[in-house]
């Protein structure tokens, strides 16, 4: 059973690494905005490189 | 009575107060593929698309050729209209060292970083779009938009962009960055909150850790493991605790201290100490190993506390309630060259000059005698003099008036009105400073904080109860001092322990922060959850008239004069159609009817004047009286329709609003007569006032004349005082006499006429069409729809606090089985960890569900997200549709 007293030190190690995890979170502001983020998951990271125009004749002027 | 103005074409569409239905019948069918607007005959084609003007192709065209067309896909016709070109000098006064300075949150050589409040973000293609700023302007660098504060921080290179090139940037694709006064006051940024929160993740780690280890000793493991375990984790409780009592519970003491030494016992002092006794038994307990202490019991109580105070922080961040004259105006105007000075005023003259000598500078700069050009839709900044160009004057932010006025050169102009229309020249008469609108601000109303009162519900209670649980305490020393010695000092420290006011707390904080909630998602927001208990001890309440009784736009239109034949309601009709100015619109909607438009010939609108046209043959003049008359048409029964604005004194410039706008019509040269626009109640106005008479004394103030006396008096019923006629300083001073006589105010007011009331008021209600319109300082902003429904507020708010007070019970019944187990001496660690989280759960459980569901009977559209509301020009339309446009993007 004394391996509890190693247990114990091991598992509060374990959660203040979520603790500093979560102090590290509010520091950086992640608490500051949670409204945004839910909508920017939804846009996609990468723009599209094609005109929207059907009629794709004219070169795109800012190719990747 | 007021002349009408008839004003060119240049109405904004989302300005004038058309129902969406006749936008789509009025207009042809094709709409902006950028805006949304209705094309007309005015629009625009490109690539088989439709735009409404200019600006929103540019925009298009821009956005394509960078890649970015995928603004288009996102939502539903996502853009804003270009309201006008953007000249790069626009912004020019953003360079200047001082305004730069303040403005940006970081500079230095190769990043500067600025945060813009743009007020025309509103749905996710906006974000998007905001958020690829780089893609195109070389030298932008990241940005990152907060929706729920329309802000966008927006990082670029100093060298290769400068401010104003940022800003101008925004602007041309219609999110015009909102430069106010009081953004070049510091802004504070939110560290109490940032604080907080660790504060709670501290005391919620400690919490759940502590509470596990005590879990040990309470199910008797140390039967097992022998004694050393049990020391072991009393020591890493402490431990664990130590942080807790020192950083999550600071602001206890702090106001718990500053209680004290003002002589008072407000909530926090009790809990103060408890948290000391407990904690100070819990250390002598395992340092003397006599037992694990209270440690467990002590985080969760303090976690608990503070989840109540994270609770009770709502707060609207979007809206403002402590706004002053500085957010009303902007940061700064376009000043003309002082070369001309003095000059004769020509209309010619007039014109081509203002675009060779102006330049923007700050308003902080402007100086009395100062000649400034005021554009369409922009603010009178001082007091002044009108110098050229017919002005049209709206003023419904400064009285509730919302018909815009007419004045000519030499008028005097008031700060604080809209420029609508053509481009003005004015001279400033007064600083900024001294203006008619900034005197008000100067009360001494302004000065003092109403936040006195702050929690006075939870402190009257504490107050008797501290000193109720110290007699006890004492009460069992003295008692097992007698009985058994070595009890006395256990018995003391275990009744502060037990009757530490932890429900008590939460009671107030949680109850009326969901009420706060209930409220908001009905579009009425409070400055704070405590404006509650104010609210319930209302017994006056106090209304303006204009803009907030009533409702602009929404009255009869009546015919004054021999009744119109078919054929000349006709032609009218046929004129109303052309044009976009409001007045127009309401009185071609009153004689719709069945008729079908006639052509009309050599149309001509004046602005500020009228418009005249040829129907059928017959000449059609319809406009002002003044402009009738300077055509030598006699409107019979015309008062000095002039008069009363000319004359105008800095005391009334809310009393030139009559009954009615009046607009005047002539046929062929002969007077018809004239519609008279009337100001409508409200819908349910008159049952509200009913029932609010039952129970409250009711008042109405109003800047106009009296004219409409007895309409309100017989709405009011006789017991009810009427005022009119008043001045600002007058409405302030009324609140401040019932005051006097030991009322509990609540005003109810929406321009800036009643700012001062407002403040006064123990209850400020200021009355906003659309949220993010701008509103005065208050304590409560309500959506106009809801105004109807203030009788049910009010009852809401008695029932929150009478929610408040059932939860004291509930905790005072706790306390009372704790302190008796403590008073007898045989408090454990295992009873207070049960009863203490127990208590607060309860507490909390109870007070959360019974607003909630006293909420649900409240009427009004509940809005799931307070956040996304948003003003009724921009409808929920292309949010909701957003993430279904997403999947077949």
């Amino acid at each position: 059973m004394s391996v509890i007293f190693l247990l114990i030190p091991l598992s509060i190690l374990f959660a203040v690494a979520f603790l500093v995890a979560f102090i590290w979170s509010v520091r950086s502001g992640q608490y500051e905005d949670t409204t945004t983020p839910s909508m920017r998951v939804l846009l996609d990271e990468k723009v599209s490189t094609k005109p929207r125009s059907s009629s794709d004749t004219s070169p795109h002027p800012n190719p990747k | 009575m007021a002349a009408v103005p008839i004003q060119g074409v240049n109405a904004d569409w989302t300005a004038t107060s058309l129902p969406p239905e006749s936008r789509t019948n009025d207009q042809s069918p094709a709409a902006c593929l950028h805006c949304g607007t209705p094309c007309g005959s005015g629009g625009l084609s490109h690539e088989g698309r439709q735009f409404c003007c200019a600006g929103c192709l540019s925009v298009f065209e821009l956005l394509s050729e960078n890649g970015l067309a995928d603004f288009y896909q996102l939502a539903e016709r996502p853009g804003l209209r270009v309201a006008q070109t953007t000249t790069s000098d626009r912004f020019a006064f953003l360079d200047e060292p001082a305004v730069r300075a303040r403005l940006v949150d970081f500079s230095d050589d190769k990043l500067t970083r600025v945060t813009f409040h743009l007020p025309a973000i509103h749905c996710i293609a906006c974000v998007w779009l905001l958020e690829n700023l780089f893609r195109l302007r070389p030298g932008v660098g990241q940005s990152q938009v907060n929706f729920a504060r329309k802000q966008a921080a927006i990082a670029f290179d100093p060298a290769r962009v400068k401010l104003s090139e940022v800003a101008a940037l925004l602007a041309s694709l219609g999110y015009e960055p909102e430069l106010k006064l009081a953004d070049l006051d510091a802004r504070p940024a939110n560290p109490a909150a940032r604080r907080l929160w660790l504060q709670l993740g501290v005391a919620g780690f400690a919490f759940g850790n502590a509470m596990f280890f005590a879990i040990t000793g309470y199910f008797g493991l140390d039967a097992f493991t022998g004694p050393q375990l049990k020391a072991f984790i009393g020591w890493l409780n402490l431990l664990l605790a130590v942080p807790v009592v020192a950083f999550s519970a600071a602001d206890y003491y702090r106001s718990a201290w500053a209680s004290l030494r003002q002589r008072l016992l407000n909530i926090d002092v009790p809990i103060a100490a408890g948290i000391v006794a407990i904690f100070a038994q819990s250390v002598w307990e395992v340092a003397s190993g006599r037992g694990e202490g209270y440690f467990d019991s002590l985080c969760g109580l303090i976690f608990f506390l503070l989840c109540g105070r994270l609770f009770q922080q709502k707060t609207y961040d979007r809206l403002a309630f402590d706004r002053d004259y500085k957010s009303f105006f902007p940061l700064s105007v376009t000043r003309l060259g002082d070369s001309r000075r003095g000059e004769p005023q020509t209309d010619s003259a007039f014109r081509t000059r203002h675009s060779a000598l102006e330049e923007r500078v700050s308003l902080s700069q402007l100086a009395v005698g100062d000649h400034l050009l005021l554009r369409n839709g922009e603010l009178v900044p001082a007091d002044a003099k009108l110098l050229a160009g017919p002005a049209l004057i709206d003023y419904s932010f400064v009285t509730g008036e919302s018909e815009p006025v007419a004045k000519q050169p030499g008028d005097y102009l008031y700060a604080g009105g809209r420029q609508m229309g053509g481009a003005i020249e004015v001279e400033t008469v007064k600083p900024v400073s001294q203006s008619y609108l900034t005197l008000l601000w100067n009360q001494d109303a302004f000065r003092k904080d109403k936040a006195e009162s702050f929690n006075a519900l939870t402190n009257a209670y504490s107050q008797r109860f501290t000193k109720i649980v110290l007699v006890i305490a004492v009460g069992a020393a003295v008692f097992w001092a007698f009985v058994n010695p070595a009890k006395s000092l256990k018995a003391f420290t275990a009744v502060l322990i037990v009757a530490c006011p932890c429900a008590l707390a939460l009671a107030a904080p949680f109850a009326l922060g969901s009420a706060q909630r209930v409220l908001g998602r009905r579009n009425v927001f409070l400055k704070n959850p405590f404006v509650l208990e104010t609210l319930a001890q209302v017994d006056a309440i106090v209304f303006d008239k204009t803009g907030t009784l009533t409702a602009a736009g929404a009255g009869s239109v009546t015919w004054q004069g021999t009744p119109l034949s078919e054929a000349e309601e006709r032609w009218l009709y046929s004129m109303t159609r052309h044009s976009t100015h409001p007045l127009a619109v309401r009185i071609g909607e009153a004689i719709a009817r069945q008729h079908f438009p006639q052509p009309v010939r050599s149309f001509l609108e004046t602005t500020g004047c009228g418009m005249e046209g040829q129907v059928d043959g017959h000449e059609i003049w319809i406009g002002s009286a003044a402009w009738l008359e300077s055509r030598g048409v006699c409107s019979s029964g015309r008062e000095s329709a002039h008069s009363s604005i000319q004359e105008m004194e800095p005391t009334d410039v809310g009393c030139y609003k009559d009954i009615g706008t009046r607009v005047h019509v002539a046929v062929d040269g002969r007077y018809r007569g004239c519609f008279v626009l009337a100001s409508a109640l409200r819908t349910d106005t008159d049952a509200l006032v009913a029932r609010l008479s039952q129970n409250y004394e009711l008042a109405l103030l109003s800047g106009d004349n009296e004219r409409e006396r007895e309409r309100f008096r017989a709405l009011f019923g006789a017991g009810a005082q009427l005022q009119f006629n008043q001045s600002p300083l007058d409405k302030l001073g009324f609140i401040r006499r019932l005051q006097h006589d030991g009322k509990t105010v609540m005003m109810v007011g929406d321009g800036l006429n009643d700012a001062g009331a407002l403040k006064q008021a123990d209850v400020g209600v200021a009355v906003v069409e659309s949220v993010s319109a701008f509103s005065p300082a208050s304590d409560i902003i309500a959506s106009a729809a809801m105004v109807p429904r203030l009788a049910e507020v009010l009852h809401y708010a008695k029932q929150s606090v009478a929610t408040v007070r059932a939860a004291f019970l509930i905790s005072t019944v706790y306390n009372i089985v704790g302190i008796s187990i403590a008073a007898s001496g045989n408090l454990s660690p295992v009873v207070c960890a049960i009863l203490m989280p127990l208590s607060s759960v309860t507490v909390v459980a109870f007070a959360c569900g019974m607003t909630a569901w006293l909420g649900r009977k409240l009427s009004g559209t509940p809005v799931t997200d307070p956040a996304r509301i948003v003003s009724p020009q921009r409808n929920a339309g292309p949010e909701a549709g957003a993430p279904q446009r997403l999947e077949t993007a």
